[in-house]
């Protein structure tokens, strides 16, 4: 962890001082650089069960495969306004005016009042919204870091405040569904306003939908017989027909929210939060 | 249309062409009654040939779009917005919606037969949820969610053939879909028969769903969706056109004596079966489920979650009709209830109205008491006769005025934070001793329905009314027997 946090800071150091700089002078309105939280090595339970081979070479069972997640780190809130403006400075390619349509629609930050100024709807506080998977993964890539997988995005927004594993409590699914259904509002409140969970990260449910870095893969099992049919398994009824949890409402509507994406896609209540591996191996790339 | 659609149609055709033949011998030789079976219907409107384009007029319930009047098919351009909104349930109570169109029902689509749809689904860019739409009136994988499945601030076209003529319920298909449907995510799409169907003088629409709140029937506030109350199907509202009173008072169906009338009735459930019925009327003829089958003198048509009824009736006498689910407490105490007045003059043939009320007299007419309650001894203080009171009043008058006291809206008025009770406490306990008859306002709202007497014991009466002015924000009130009987007797005085 520690070389990679230098290997960051040389990289950063090398782009240039002065954009250094930059950063600090954004960051210092939104309280300092964004803190990082290790989340230790588990298991994740995926919603959609797994088909693995039966006895019989024709047959696919379905089972509830839990994923490991190594251990890694996570920001302990969403990238903000304020962030993601320090950023667009020094890759001026990023800019609203300036980035391709192939990597972000036309409603790219659209909020913003102009290409380096967030302006009201966009406090500098508040989590970007409006940015594509491309942008996100530029972002999180510039600084040396990631966008967490689903696995351990789901890891990590499993724990309320005092327990790392909350998702067999119904009370809490119950609250994570209040906060999706509510209508997204204008104007989003600033990052660190909903609630801090066992592992100190903020925000993971009740704030905005955050990319993950494999979030088109939820329906791909490897098992290419198995994935013919997998697409419809979101649909209706079918919807429900390989969940390993049926009361799990929450975790349908990401899934869903994934499904309905696509990279260059931005809409105006999806931001991201970086990631990154910790204790790699020697000789092995972070 | 993609490939493997392509295909599929393909493989549909050989198969209905083989199919076509052996019905259409069956059809001539003598069950025509209904213009046909749908595979052969299907198979000629699939060989159509389309002309022109159009954008589909679409309406908000209880409207439905003109009858289509063209004589071949064409290319329909139907554009549905998908908002998410906070709107009224019922007085007093909020709920977010999720709609197409934005309100409850969707939007009422009307197509004919053979027509080719290019639909566009928009999914609002305020909108917290991806959306799709599964129309039952598609032939093709998923009625179409599997290609519209919508991110927020975006929107999705994929095109259908209308292969089926009849009534069809469309819905959103996102997991979790119970969800989706429970928030309100459904409407009706018609496809019109070839020859279009038979003039009458009204058409509406109306759909009923049910809704499962995280607060009892009547709790205020905005109500948040509650999955454990869906998952054991027991709604706290059943309701025609997404809120309790979208069809009663100044929003009632109207039409006029003599008049015929269509009701497109859909049911979007998620979970219940509605047994639709208009109190008054018999149906002369009934799309059985929306399709071909029809009936006719039908008193209550089934109407399944997911489905629909199209029924036909003519109006032969002045009044108001009410529309009910028949599964009877629905309509009593979950909402689902709505009003079809109908003006013009009188037919006494037809109905004669009341011709003459005369006390009936059993036995020799000695005057009966009929459920006088065992005494018992008088109530010791205040917290006793409330006590006391909330018993008589879930026996005797929660089944009007509610359990949570809210009543009914246009049909019960509130005691919850009523004006008109705390205003007047002698005429209060008149009202408990002697009914109520006439116009009344409360809280801003005229009523105008019949209570009628209780026979009720002083001691009931006073705990009754004690009870309720120490309930739900009333003005705390005791009330005692000995103010019971002052008012009895006033009123026997009076000669009431």
């Amino acid at each position: 962890m520690k070389a990679m946090r230098a290997r960051a800071v040389v990289g950063a150091l090398a782009v240039a001082v002065f954009g250094l700089v930059c950063v600090h002078a954004a960051g210092a309105a939104v309280a300092g650089a964004a803190g990082m939280a290790r989340i230790a090595a588990g298991e994740y339970r995926p919603l959609y069960r797994q088909p693995v081979p039966g006895a019989n070479r024709d047959t696919i069972l379905r089972r509830v495969v839990p994923v490991h997640v190594a251990a890694f780190e996570v920001g302990v809130h969403a990238v903000t306004n304020g962030e993601y403006l320090a950023f667009v400075r020094e890759h001026p390619e990023w800019r609203r005016s300036r980035v391709s349509r192939l990597w972000a629609d036309e409603s790219y930050l659209k909020r913003w009042a102009g290409d380096l100024e967030p302006g009201p709807r966009a406090p500098l506080g508040a989590p970007v919204v409006e940015v594509s998977w491309f942008a996100a993964r530029a972002y999180c890539e510039a600084r040396g870091e990631r966008l967490p997988t689903v696995a351990e995005w789901e890891r990590a927004a499993t724990a309320d405040e005092t327990r790392r594993d909350a998702s067999r409590d119904p009370e809490f699914l119950d609250r994570i569904r209040k906060f999706y259904s509510h209508p997204t509002p204008d104007v989003h409140p600033r990052v660190e306003s909903t609630f801090r969970n066992a592992w100190g990260v903020w925000d993971l449910h009740g704030l905005v939908w955050e990319w993950t870095l494999d979030f088109n893969s939820a329906l791909v099992s490897g098992e290419s017989r198995g994935d013919a049919s997998l697409e419809r398994g979101l649909y209706c009824g079918a919807g429900a027909s390989n969940a390993s949890d049926f009361g799990d409402y929450a975790a349908f509507m990401r899934y869903a929210f994934r499904a309905s994406l696509q990279a260059r896609y931005t809409t105006a209540n999806l931001g991201f939060r970086a990631a990154r591996d910790v204790a790699a191996p020697k000789g092995k790339k972070p | 249309m993609n490939a493997s659609s392509l295909r599929f149609f393909r493989g549909a055709f050989v198969t209905m062409a083989v199919a076509g033949l052996t019905w259409a011998l069956f059809v001539l030789s003598g069950c025509s009654s209904n213009g046909g079976s749908n595979p052969v219907s299907a198979l000629l409107a699939m060989n159509e040939k389309v002309t022109g384009t159009e954008e589909a007029v679409l309406t908000d319930a209880p409207n439905v779009p003109p009858p289509i009047t063209r004589k071949h098919a064409t290319k329909v351009i139907v554009k549905l917005e998908v908002k998410e909104v906070v709107k009224r349930l019922a007085d007093g109570v909020d709920y977010t919606f999720w709609t197409f169109g934005g309100s409850v029902p969707g939007k009422f689509i009307r197509v004919r037969e053979g027509d080719e749809v290019e639909f566009h689904l928009e999914n609002h860019p305020s909108n917290s949820m991806p959306h799709n739409i599964d129309l039952h009136a598609v032939t093709g994988p998923g009625g179409g969610a599997a290609s519209s499945m919508t991110a927020p601030g975006h929107s999705s076209v994929f095109s259908f053939k209308a292969l089926n003529k009849g009534l069809f319920v469309y819905h959103c298909a996102t997991a979790p879909v119970g969800m989706h449907i429970g928030n309100g995510m459904y409407g009706l799409i018609l496809v019109e028969p070839k020859e279009g169907l038979p003039k009458v003088d009204r058409e509406f629409y109306v759909m009923q769903g049910d809704f499962y709140t995280a607060g009892r029937n009547g709790d205020p506030g905005l109500q948040p969706f509650d999955m454990a109350k869906a998952v054991r199907e027991e709604p706290e509202y059943v309701v025609f056109n997404g809120s309790v009173g979208a069809l009663t008072g100044d929003n009632a169906l109207k039409a006029k004596v003599g008049e015929t009338v269509r009701i497109y009735m859909g049911n979007g459930g998620p979970n219940l079966v509605s047994s639709f019925h208009v109190i008054g009327e018999i149906f002369d003829k009934v799309n059985v489920e929306g399709g071909d089958l029809v009936n006719t003198n039908v008193q209550t048509t089934m109407i399944p979650a997911g489905g629909s009824s199209v029924v036909e009736f003519k109006v032969e006498a002045p009044g108001t009709f009410i529309l009910v689910d028949h599964s009877i407490f629905r309509t009593f105490n979950k909402g689902s209830l709505g009003m079809l007045k109908v003006e013009g003059g009188e037919n006494k043939v037809v109905y004669s109205g009341k011709i003459s009320d005369e006390v009936y007299q059993p036995e020799g007419g000695a005057i009966q008491s009929v459920g006088e309650a065992p005494t018992q001894a008088p109530a010791a203080n205040k917290a006793e006769r409330i006590e006391r009171g909330k018993r008589v009043f879930n026996n005797v008058c929660a089944a009007c005025h509610q359990p949570s006291g809210a009543g009914l809206p246009g049909a019960f008025p509130p005691l919850a934070a009523s004006d008109y009770l705390n205003a007047d406490k002698p005429r209060a306990i008149g009202i408990a001793i002697g009914g109520l008859a006439g116009k009344v306002t409360v809280n801003g709202k005229e009523f105008n329905s019949q209570m009628p007497a209780l026979n009720l014991a002083d001691e009931d009466v006073a705990n009754v009314l004690t009870f309720v002015y120490n309930s739900w924000g009333n003005a705390g009130h005791e009330v005692t027997p000995a103010e019971v009987a002052k008012v009895r007797a006033a009123k026997k005085a009076a000669g009431k």
